[in-house]
């Protein structure tokens, strides 16, 4: 990420005081330790002209859940809340949105199967962005991917604690993405990757994963490794 | 003691706080921005009706005023009966010679065995293929539309509408009679959701449609 | 407590039967196929709608003003129907509603009564109560009687026995109808189905169903369905019961015309459903001389209490939800231990209990919004699971392992320090488990993910530590 957004000539500064914008506690119900997690992310992000995540399922717990947790703290809070969330934007909206970039000159000659994480699809409604900017690289074939659209069953804490569906859910995904014929299978979340990404590293499917951040930044035949 | 009916209305007003006198404002104030009025002509209505009438399996046959009774023999003929049962206000005119008609006052075994019924309707819905039943003192009371397994059914161009919120609009008017709405023949797919005609209701359904 | 949901407090954990089921390869097979077909049907009648988003606005709108004025809607529906001839019996749970419908039907002197589609009457179990009092309820939906003849229990909200197939379906009726023969296709399963329930309906003097909507403004009733037996139950016996959840409720007649287009749609995936019947109080010479209503409260005042969860009660029990969803689509009903299953029964469900049983519910879900997309009333389902998943942990029942293990990672996430040293921590622990960059095993409770998934080690030198030293490097 780092490398295409300075690709593109603008300045990335990383501020080492985040953690974690609370997405894990909240969504299992933990929404007491969750808040002192929004109101360090709030503390640490301060200021910055645009705050760019990586991850859908992070972008969407600040913008769907923030406001709503600020609601029950005070007025100084609810403000912070406010002032952030326009300038908060998931990496393929501030590429294509905010920057007006589909090319970002990457190479990556291979084939493509792009999963669409449910937050990236129903919650923050990225629509084609991604598949744009896919689009836009040298060499790499985008092929569909069957039943896209359906959860591959990571859930945050779902897949520990129904370990079973999880797994039944992502061994239907994993059959679509090998179905798809793709050498590689890529998203916009790095917890849908992990959790497909396992599958298909423990049945040593020939097939890897990887974040579209990560394909953006290819820049010779080898990719990132 | 507090009666049950206390109770409930108590615990929903501790939930809600109680109705306010804006109900009716607030009622009012519900968005419908869905599709009220149909935009097809008559033709093209009366066209999408049999279309719909024929992808659930109904039977269209087509007459024009004064040709009812003719198409109600060719029908029974074409069915194989010698009469139905109808409502005792059907009109005379409908009924062709040669073929016995039963006015109400069947038993349900009698209707039960009775080769069908003939009855007219309150109005149709073109975008569903539905047709209406109202069941007033004259038109069929519910049983007789119910337990035969043939309906023969007569539709007139006029009493078309296209949407179905026209529909339940002109229902709105009659609705303290009972009211039956039926698009196709009894149906299930509880089967290996592989879906079978005729489960309870009529299976066999035709229309004539008057224009 | 006399406020139950059929059996599901004594249901097993969520995840405990999702286990079983998904391992018998039947049912996944039965519901794969299941799901998949209503979800294509449901796709194609619904893309032919240009209005479905204003639809279905229109709809959560409706409902949620009739909530907000229950009280009102209640009393000018019980109004309306009594001046039809029909009366109104009220129950606040369950209990209460079994001894008012035997009552009923004992007052009647009938052994027998004959039962159109409603899931109201196993959440309160009602079946158990009519036998008890020594009177056989005969379940005339195709499913349910599939069901009922199998000694099962029901697995979806409008294909109830979407978990059988049809070899499994004709043993049922060859062992019970005391048939010597029998087809396997379907029509002759559906035929033999057809005699066999034939003779109730001309003869038993008592039915009792449920119904989809009361509107209040002319005290009317109706009954949403498909295979005619519902116009039998309501139109044919002398005595009619019809046992209606309170959130049934809608102010006019004029607001069916959404909901008729919304439910067939959603549920079934028609245009329209083949029947609906509406009917107003007793209509002399055509029905029912006797018709009662008994309104159930049941839990249902308590969800209408809770204002971020209060929506659960516009559903209208399409199942929509059910086939969209992706644990649904891997377990089948039974995993819910409950008569409401699927994504709206892992909310309705707890809810109904006082949140007291059925804790797993809430976690039976990935949270992908599946269910909120296909809503025909657009319950947000998802924030919902949230919201209870909240509830379950404040009033302290999450597991204790959990709940250590949530409040230690929330110590280390509240602070950079902390997670700083975590993660040089974690690159020591995890060394003997490393091969190749993978670890493949995890020792106790972490297996869970390791079971079935490899885990990438972490990285030598984690993303911070790389700018870090850029910075200092002077790479910028």
């Amino acid at each position: 990420m780092v490398a295409v957004l300075e690709k593109l000539g603008h300045t990335v500064e990383f501020r080492p005081a985040q953690t974690c914008c609370g997405q894990m506690h909240y969504n299992t119900g933990y929404q007491r330790e969750a808040l002192p997690m929004m109101e360090h992310f709030l503390e640490v992000f301060r200021g910055a002209e645009a705050i760019c995540i990586p991850s859908s399922s992070c972008v969407a717990m600040i913008r769907d859940h923030y406001p709503k947790m600020a609601a029950h703290g005070d007025a100084a809070l609810k403000r912070a809340v406010k002032n952030m969330l326009p300038r908060v934007y998931e990496f393929t909206e501030l590429l294509v949105d905010k920057l007006g970039v589909t090319d970002v000159g990457a190479f990556f000659p291979h084939s493509v199967a792009l999963h669409p994480s449910c937050h990236s699809l129903r919650s923050l409604n990225l629509g084609d962005r991604p598949a744009k900017l896919l689009g836009s690289v040298r060499g790499l074939t985008l092929v569909d991917l069957p039943d896209a659209q359906e959860c591959c069953g990571f859930g945050g804490t779902f897949a520990v604690k129904n370990a079973d569906v999880s797994a039944a859910m992502l061994s239907d995904k994993v059959r679509c993405v090998l179905n798809s014929g793709a050498e590689v299978c890529a998203a916009v979340d790095n917890s849908c990757l992990m959790h497909i990404g396992g599958a298909l590293s423990r049945q040593r499917a020939g097939v890897r994963v990887l974040h579209l951040a990560e394909i953006l930044a290819s820049r010779d035949e080898k990719g990132v490794a | 003691m507090t009666s049950a009916r206390q109770e409930i209305l108590e615990r929903i007003r501790n939930a809600t706080g109680g109705s306010t006198p804006g109900r009716e404002a607030e009622y009012a104030a519900v968005p419908r921005d869905y599709t009220c009025a149909g935009s097809l002509g008559a033709d093209e209505k009366l066209e999408l009706l049999v279309d719909r009438l024929n992808d659930y399996g109904a039977t269209v046959l087509f007459a024009k005023e004064g040709e009812i009774a003719a198409r109600v023999a060719g029908a029974l003929q074409a069915r194989n009966k010698s009469g139905l049962l109808i409502p005792r206000d059907l009109p005379r005119s409908w009924m062709p010679e040669g073929f016995n008609f039963f006015r109400e006052g069947a038993t349900y075994e009698e209707v039960d065995a009775s080769e069908g019924v003939l009855t007219d309707c309150a109005l149709a819905i073109a975008m569903t293929g539905s047709i209406v039943l109202r069941h007033s003192a004259g038109e069929a009371r519910r049983a007789l539309s119910l337990i035969p397994d043939y309906h023969l059914c007569v539709v007139f161009a006029g009493q078309v509408v296209e949407t179905v919120a026209e529909g339940v609009r002109q229902m709105r008017a009659f609705a303290d009679i009972p009211i039956t709405t039926i698009a196709g023949p009894s149906a299930t797919a509880d089967i290996e959701m592989i879906r079978v005609k005729g489960v309870h209701g009529p299976r066999i359904l035709d229309v004539i449609l008057v224009a | 407590m006399s406020t139950y949901v059929g059996d599901a407090a004594k249901a097993p954990k969520f995840q405990t039967a999702a286990k079983a089921l998904v391992a018998d390869t039947q049912v996944r097979h039965n519901v794969r196929h299941a799901t998949d077909i209503i979800r294509q049907k449901r796709a194609k009648v619904v893309g032919e709608m240009a209005d479905w988003e204003e639809l279905r606005e229109s709809g959560h709108e409706i409902k949620q003003h009739t909530l907000r004025h229950l009280d009102f809607y209640l009393e000018q529906f019980e109004t309306k129907c009594t001046a039809a001839g029909g009366t109104v019996h009220w129950a606040r749970d369950a209990d209460e509603a079994n001894g008012i419908i035997v009552g009923l039907v004992n007052s009647q002197q009938a052994k027998e009564v004959i039962k159109v589609k409603t899931m109201t009457s196993d959440e309160i179990k009602l079946n158990v109560a009519l036998e008890a009092a020594g009177i056989t309820p005969y379940e005339t939906d195709l499913a349910d009687l599939i069901v009922q003849l199998g000694e099962d229990k029901p697995s979806h909200i409008v294909v109830p026995a979407l978990h059988r197939n049809r070899m499994e379906i004709r043993r049922i009726f060859l062992d019970k109808m005391n048939l010597s023969e029998l087809g396997y296709k379907p029509e002759d399963l559906a035929a033999a189905a057809r005699s066999y329930l034939r003779e109730k309906f001309l003869r038993v003097p008592v039915a009792i169903s449920g119904a989809n909507f009361a509107v209040a403004e002319t005290g009317s009733v109706c009954v949403v369905e498909s295979e005619g037996n519902g116009r039998m139950c309501v139109s044919l016996p002398k005595v009619l019961i019809s046992l209606i959840g309170i959130e049934k409720v809608i102010p006019t007649f004029q607001d069916l015309e959404v909901f008729l287009q919304t439910l067939p749609r959603s549920a079934t995936g028609e245009r329209m459903n083949p029947y609906n019947s509406i009917w107003t109080g007793v209509t002399p010479e055509d029905g029912p001389q006797e018709f009662h209503v008994v309104l159930l409260d049941n839990g249902r005042t308590k969800v209408l209490a809770d204002r971020e969860a209060r929506e659960t009660l516009d559903c209208i029990r399409c199942g929509a939800c059910l086939n969209a969803c992706p644990v649904y689509r891997q377990t089948g009903g039974h995993a819910y231990g409950s008569v409401y299953g699927g994504p709206i029964g892992a909310i309705l469900t707890p809810q109904l209990q006082s949140m007291q049983h059925s804790q797993t519910l809430p976690y039976a879900s990935s949270l992908c919004g599946a269910c909120y997309e296909v809503c025909p009333v657009k319950i947000n389902i998802p924030e919902i699971l949230v919201h209870l998943r909240n509830k379950v942990v404040e009033q302290g029942d999450a597991p204790w392992e959990e709940k250590m293990a949530m409040k230690a990672a929330a110590y280390v996430l509240d602070s950079p320090e902390r997670l700083e040293r975590a993660r040089n921590v974690g690159r020591i622990a995890q060394k003997p488990f490393v091969k190749n960059g993978v670890i493949s095993h995890l020792p106790g409770g972490l297996d869970a993910w390791t079971s079935v998934r490899d885990l990438p080690a972490l990285p030598e030198e984690s993303f911070r530590e790389w700018w870090v030293k850029r910075e200092r490097e002077g790479q910028v």
